[in-house]
């Protein structure tokens, strides 16, 4: 007797919960009359929608045990996904599924549309930092929330080195990674002493440094208007534009091609997939290098560590230096593809979106990584229609991930070492 | 007698109002083993936190080799050849176990970056050198059929047994196990007792204990050194230490 009792008491706070959810989002429309923002009640329909979706949840929250018995006796699903998703992160394996992916991104763009490849590209970004923020948060274990101050950085670099002394993309590319590098390194030493939260509350911090910084030195960065006309990078010399600066040539130019706009989109794909693979190459190898195993090791303990001779500053200083080295790289890319960078592009809910990357494809695991990265991405583009709901659904999906793969999509596995020669 | 490898004198160690440690004194011998023992709360592991640099002495003087190294941070200390095991077993227990062995070899190993991005050869020779090295102690400890197996997925006495293995990782040159025997059925002790044996005879390993399991320390223990209340009570071979009263009502109360 008491359960149903207990029952109708969460059931009651459910709908209530669904009423004071929806009502305010659905039931009620803010609309403009002359200047002025009206409240207005939506359509009877969608209020009795709301209404039927609380009763609905009355329902459900009442009968759910007798409903989950029921669903109990229905006959299962195969068990397919937990075996399917192991196999998939075997290292043995995952170097041919990375090797086809590679194939596939080479092709497709030749046979993708204009907007496909663009998606891409900004996909590739987000691939590039993730796997370098997978350093500092998957490997080495330090929660960096300011991360895209590197990647404002990066960009940054590029874009006034490209401004003020016109350096083209490749000669600034390099420039962009040390300069990032640099300001990981910077901030690596204050925060040393700090672990998890107090870790995260500084490194926040810094990111927001980076950016007020950026807007508020008006005289050098442009401040909120940012920076314009950008240099687009070029192949060998040959430019992508319709019409070359002087003394320079364009590739349908010196191809004797007619000009096409998308050749444009496609080489940047393509620069975006080049960078993408340099950083999946680098940090594979990391991994499996000395340096690697020690970021492991001091995210698992750093007093046996210390008592093993291992210098637990220089780790983590390099962890640090080198993630926000390939975020360096990013941002420069960013700023070349985007040719316009304002501070407003480097705000937190950018750290948020790339930290929730590595924590969905699950922390280490490079192929989890470039899948959560193309979830992350393409999700909002392809549900554009839904994108105020956008935070909703992103919302929603952590919850679900925390139901069923708290360890991510596909979690990294150890490398298996063969023994004997 | 030899000139001793490792030369404490007037250690103290102070936390506030407490004096954890105070004038303890120790003389180690190369290629012995020296055990510390004494009550609950002695401050045997403060000795150890000091020696391994895991606190700053409040004073007092740690020779190794004549050379003074109380003002060392720990992985200094570690990188001279002073090595230890924790009490509580502190592996990487997400790694594999054989990934333990590999990480403790870290400065051994080449550490070049472009070697290991390019695997030149001076690197894969370095890799596989380790590999060996790690392999050979993983069956000296009788592991070596678990080297693929997460380390925290070992029983306890294995796990210990791979502690000790890694630290050897390191070429230590004295090796200071804490309560190495804790936990471990009569057996395993049996084994462990053998296994500092081997390390002393055969791989000229100095070996500092502290162990409540006093048949262990007894049988194995060149020299104990016995401590109440962070002050030394008694120093001598096993055969004068069973016999001396003092030790005795520090241990049994008085009667």
């Amino acid at each position: 007797m008491s359960s149903v009792f207990s029952n109708l008491k969460t059931a009651c706070f459910s709908a209530l919960l669904v009423l004071a959810v929806a009502y305010p989002v659905l039931g009620l429309k803010l609309s403009t009359v002359g200047i002025t923002l009206e409240v207005q009640g939506a359509s009877p329909a969608r209020l009795w929608a709301v209404a039927a979706a609380a009763l609905g949840m009355f329902v459900w929250q009442l009968l759910r045990n007798r409903i989950g018995t029921l669903w109990a006796g229905a006959p299962k699903l195969p068990k397919l996904s937990g075996q399917a998703s192991n196999w998939l992160t075997l290292p043995a394996n995952q170097r041919w599924f990375i090797a086809g992916l590679i194939i596939l991104a080479l092709v497709w763009p030749f046979f993708g549309s204009r907007g496909a490849v663009d998606i891409a590209t900004l996909i590739l970004i987000y691939i590039m930092l993730a796997l370098g923020l997978n350093i500092v948060v998957g490997l080495a274990g330090l929660l960096d929330l300011g991360y895209v101050g590197f990647y404002a950085v990066g960009a940054y670099s590029y874009a006034l080195l490209s401004h003020y002394y016109g350096l083209g993309f490749w000669t600034c590319l390099p420039i962009a990674g040390l300069m990032a590098a640099f300001f990981g390194f910077i901030l690596g030493f204050p925060v040393l002493r700090l672990r998890g939260d107090y870790l995260a509350i500084v490194t926040l911090g810094f990111g927001e440094i980076i950016r007020i910084l950026l807007r508020n030195m008006t005289e050098l960065t442009g401040g909120p208007n940012g920076i314009s006309n950008i240099d687009k990078p070029t192949l060998f010399g040959l430019s992508f534009e319709r019409t070359a600066a002087e003394g320079m040539q364009t590739f349908h130019e010196y191809f004797g091609l007619a000009y096409n706009s998308i050749n444009k989109v496609i080489f940047l794909y393509l620069v975006a997939l080049l960078l993408a693979l340099l950083a999946l190459f680098v940090i594979n190898r990391l991994m499996r290098m000395p340096l690697g195993r020690a970021w492991e090791a001091l995210r698992e303990d750093e007093i046996a560590c210390r008592a093993l001779g291992m210098n637990p500053t220089i780790i983590k200083l390099s962890a640090f230096t080198l993630g926000a080295c390939f975020a360096g790289f990013a941002g420069s890319f960013f700023a070349a593809r985007q040719g316009l960078i304002t501070p407003e592009s480097f705000t937190f809910i950018e750290s948020a979106t790339i930290l929730a990357i590595v924590v969905l494809g699950g922390l280490g695991s490079q192929l989890g990584i470039i899948l959560a990265a193309t979830v992350m991405i393409l999700l909002p583009e392809l549900m554009r229609e839904f994108s105020e709901y956008r935070m909703l659904m992103f919302g929603a999906l952590m919850v679900l991930m925390m139901i069923w793969r708290p360890q991510g999509l596909l979690p990294m596995q150890r490398p298996h070492l063969e023994l004997k020669p | 007698m030899s000139r001793p490898i490792l030369e404490v004198s007037g250690l103290s160690m102070r936390f506030g109002g407490l004096l954890a440690v105070n004038g303890v004194a120790l003389s180690v011998q190369p290629k012995q083993v020296v055990s510390m023992i004494g009550p609950n709360g002695a401050g045997k592991t403060t000795v150890f936190n000091c020696l391994t640099g895991f606190y700053q002495p409040s004073g007092g003087v740690i020779l190794l080799d004549d050379l003074p190294i109380h003002h060392l941070p720990g992985h200094k200390i570690a990188r001279k050849g002073v090595v230890r095991t924790f009490q509580n077993v502190r592996l990487f227990k997400e790694m594999t176990v054989i990934e333990n062995l590999l990480v403790a070899q870290h400065r051994h190993l080449n550490n070049n970056f472009l070697a290991g991005l390019f695997k030149t050869p001076g690197f894969r020779r370095s890799e596989r050198g380790a590999m060996e090295f790690a392999m050979h102690w993983l069956e000296q400890v009788n592991l070596g059929e678990f080297a693929n197996r997460p380390a925290g997925t070992l029983a306890y006495g294995q796990q210990r047994r791979l502690e000790i293995a890694r630290c050897m990782m390191t070429r230590p040159r004295i090796l200071m196990l804490d309560e190495p025997a804790a936990g471990l059925n009569p057996r395993e002790t049996e084994d462990l007792k053998a296994l500092i044996g081997m390390l002393r005879d055969q791989h000229d390993v100095t070996v500092l204990l502290i162990e409540h399991d006093m048949k262990l320390v007894m049988s194995i223990s060149d020299h104990i050194y016995v401590i109440n209340q962070g002050t030394p009570l008694a120093n001598g071979t096993p055969e004068q230490i069973r016999n001396n009263p003092d030790v005795i009502k520090a241990y049994l109360g008085e009667a």
